[in-house]
């Protein structure tokens, strides 16, 4: 059994040097497509945390106060607004406490605020619905009372940007299953030039009495080892674009969405696994149909 | 020993062989002759169950082949040595890799085909040329090749399929002589061809295919005009 392993792999590994061309143009194919998977992946997975971490926004309303309004009046406004069906909590903010929760979110820009003379937020009264459905009418209501400025409600963004999220994840998956199959096809393709090449000595293995698995071994690994090796070369190349993206844009993409990226490390760690299995899969099967019409008899 | 009972193989409308009955025993040299279109290929192919026969019986070593299925075709074509007209070498495999591949696929140790491939080697004469390409060996060196390869198993029978075909003539004896050779240790050794001083100077069996049918077998000479 051992050595019987020993010999496709030893096999498989002569075949590549004998025909490194085409190892070349397998792995360049295989890596390409799943670098163009990985991208995919990484905005899906980005956008994902995003719509999760705003959803948890939903059933918050905001009512921003006109500056008119003292922080007793405004909690006059609390009582009253305690007393409405369907709230949950009702907190006051007051324009110091929503300049330090900004100076967090800018994080190392923060700086930037210090140079402002007057603070020019809002004093505002947080308000939680027991339910997101209800967020809208409280909103509304809100709206009707004395001395606010507007109301911040987040319902029609998060509507939104789900249905985007739902369009941009439901096109990922159509254009994954269109990349996976393009990718054994042309795996399948390039192995079929070395099996072409070969189908005489595949004939004569078979005259000698060779088995169907005995030929097909060090093709399937073979395959295997391409399929393992772009899926390497494509995890190092996104996990490094990706650092030097996190590492140049990361925080401009923080002040623009209030986000951050998705930490890189649990991202390379799933995405290697993803990336090896994927290869792998494409690099066998695409072996396995090259093969096929050869060892018909 | 092989055995044909009432063998018939068509395709199409063509028939390659029409109720053939022969039967090779152990230990026989037989020559297989016959003009081209005479079923002389089909009659190895079914020996080596490369195609199925229409209907009739097929047995090598006493194995029904027409019964095999796909997966004991391998296990069946190991105990039959062949050597083709064109060599049907691996040529990027060296001549010992070429011979030991035979055994390889059968899974046997390393050791056992380091010592055994040499001898196989030695025996058919061209033992120094163990590390060469088959591109770098003559005509004659390269179906000494293959007969190495064909015998490395020790098969029960060797198919022949125009050994000499592509040999000058005094290659060719050297062929035939290394034929006799493992014949004389028991080997059945079939043998197509169309070499008529071949086959009239060894004084073997003589089978005689026409029309897909034996006109005549015979001990002795190459006669086509039964």
């Amino acid at each position: 059994m051992f050595r019987r392993i020993g010999y496709t792999i030893r096999q498989s590994f002569k075949q590549m040097g004998r025909h490194k061309s085409m190892a070349f143009a397998s792995v360049f194919a295989i890596t390409a497509m799943l670098l163009i998977l990985g991208i995919f992946f990484i905005i899906t997975i980005n956008l994902n945390t995003a719509t999760a971490s705003i959803r948890q926004d939903y059933n918050n309303i905001e009512i921003f106060l006109l500056d008119s309004v003292d922080e007793k009046e405004a909690r006059e406004m609390m009582t009253q607004i305690e007393d409405w069906e369907n709230v949950d909590t009702v907190q006051y903010r007051d324009k110091g406490e929503a300049m330090d929760i900004l100076k967090e979110r800018w994080g190392d820009n923060a700086y930037l605020l210090d140079s402002l003379n007057e603070n020019p937020l809002p004093n505002s009264i947080l308000v939680t619905a027991v339910d997101l459905e209800k967020a809208q009418g409280l909103a509304q209501q809100s709206e009707e009372l004395d001395g606010v400025e507007n109301v911040r409600y987040y319902k029609d963004t998060v509507d939104k940007l789900i249905t985007v999220t739902n369009y941009i994840q439901i096109g990922a998956l159509i254009l994954m299953i269109f990349l996976i199959c393009v990718s054994v096809v042309v795996v399948s393709n390039t192995i079929k030039l070395t099996v072409l090449n070969r189908a005489e000595e595949i004939s004569i293995m078979k005259y000698v009495g060779a088995t169907n698995w005995f030929i097909r071994g060090p093709f399937l690994v073979e395959g295997i080892i391409l399929g393992g090796m772009s899926a390497l070369l494509a995890w190092g190349l996104t996990a490094f674009v990706y650092s030097r993206i996190d590492a140049s844009f990361g925080e401009q993409i923080f002040a623009m969405l209030s986000m951050p990226l998705v930490d890189q490390g649990f991202l390379a760690f799933n995405l290697v696994w993803i990336f090896l299995a994927l290869g792998i899969s494409i690099g066998a099967w695409g072996s396995l149909i090259s093969m096929r019409r050869f060892l018909d008899t | 020993m092989i055995e044909f009972d009432h063998v018939t193989k068509t395709y199409g409308k063509n028939t390659a062989l029409k109720d053939v009955s022969i039967t090779i025993n152990d230990g026989d040299f037989v020559f297989v002759i016959g003009m081209s279109g005479a079923g002389k290929s089909t009659f190895i192919k079914l020996i080596l169950k490369e195609i199925e026969a229409d209907s009739g019986l097929i047995r090598v070593e006493g194995k029904n082949v027409t019964s095999l299925s796909n997966r004991q075709i391998p296990e069946h074509r190991r105990n039959i040595g062949i050597v083709f007209q064109d060599f049907r070498l691996l040529e990027n495999k060296t001549v010992y890799e070429n011979v030991a591949f035979a055994m390889e696929i059968t899974h046997q140790t390393k050791r056992s085909i380091a010592k055994k491939v040499p001898q196989a080697l030695n025996m058919v004469g061209i033992g120094r040329y163990a590390d060469k390409f088959p591109g770098e060996l003559s005509a004659g060196e390269q179906q000494r090749v293959a007969i190495a390869r064909a015998v490395i198993n020790k098969p029960k029978v060797i198919i022949a399929d125009e050994p000499t075909g592509n040999l000058d003539p005094e290659t060719a004896w050297e062929i035939m002589a290394l034929l006799e050779q493992i014949n004389m240790r028991g080997t059945t050794v079939v043998m197509v061809t169309h070499a008529k001083d071949i086959v009239d100077r060894m004084k073997k069996r003589v089978v005689t295919l026409s029309g897909g049918e034996i006109v005549s077998d015979v001990q002795g000479a190459y006669n086509l005009n039964v």
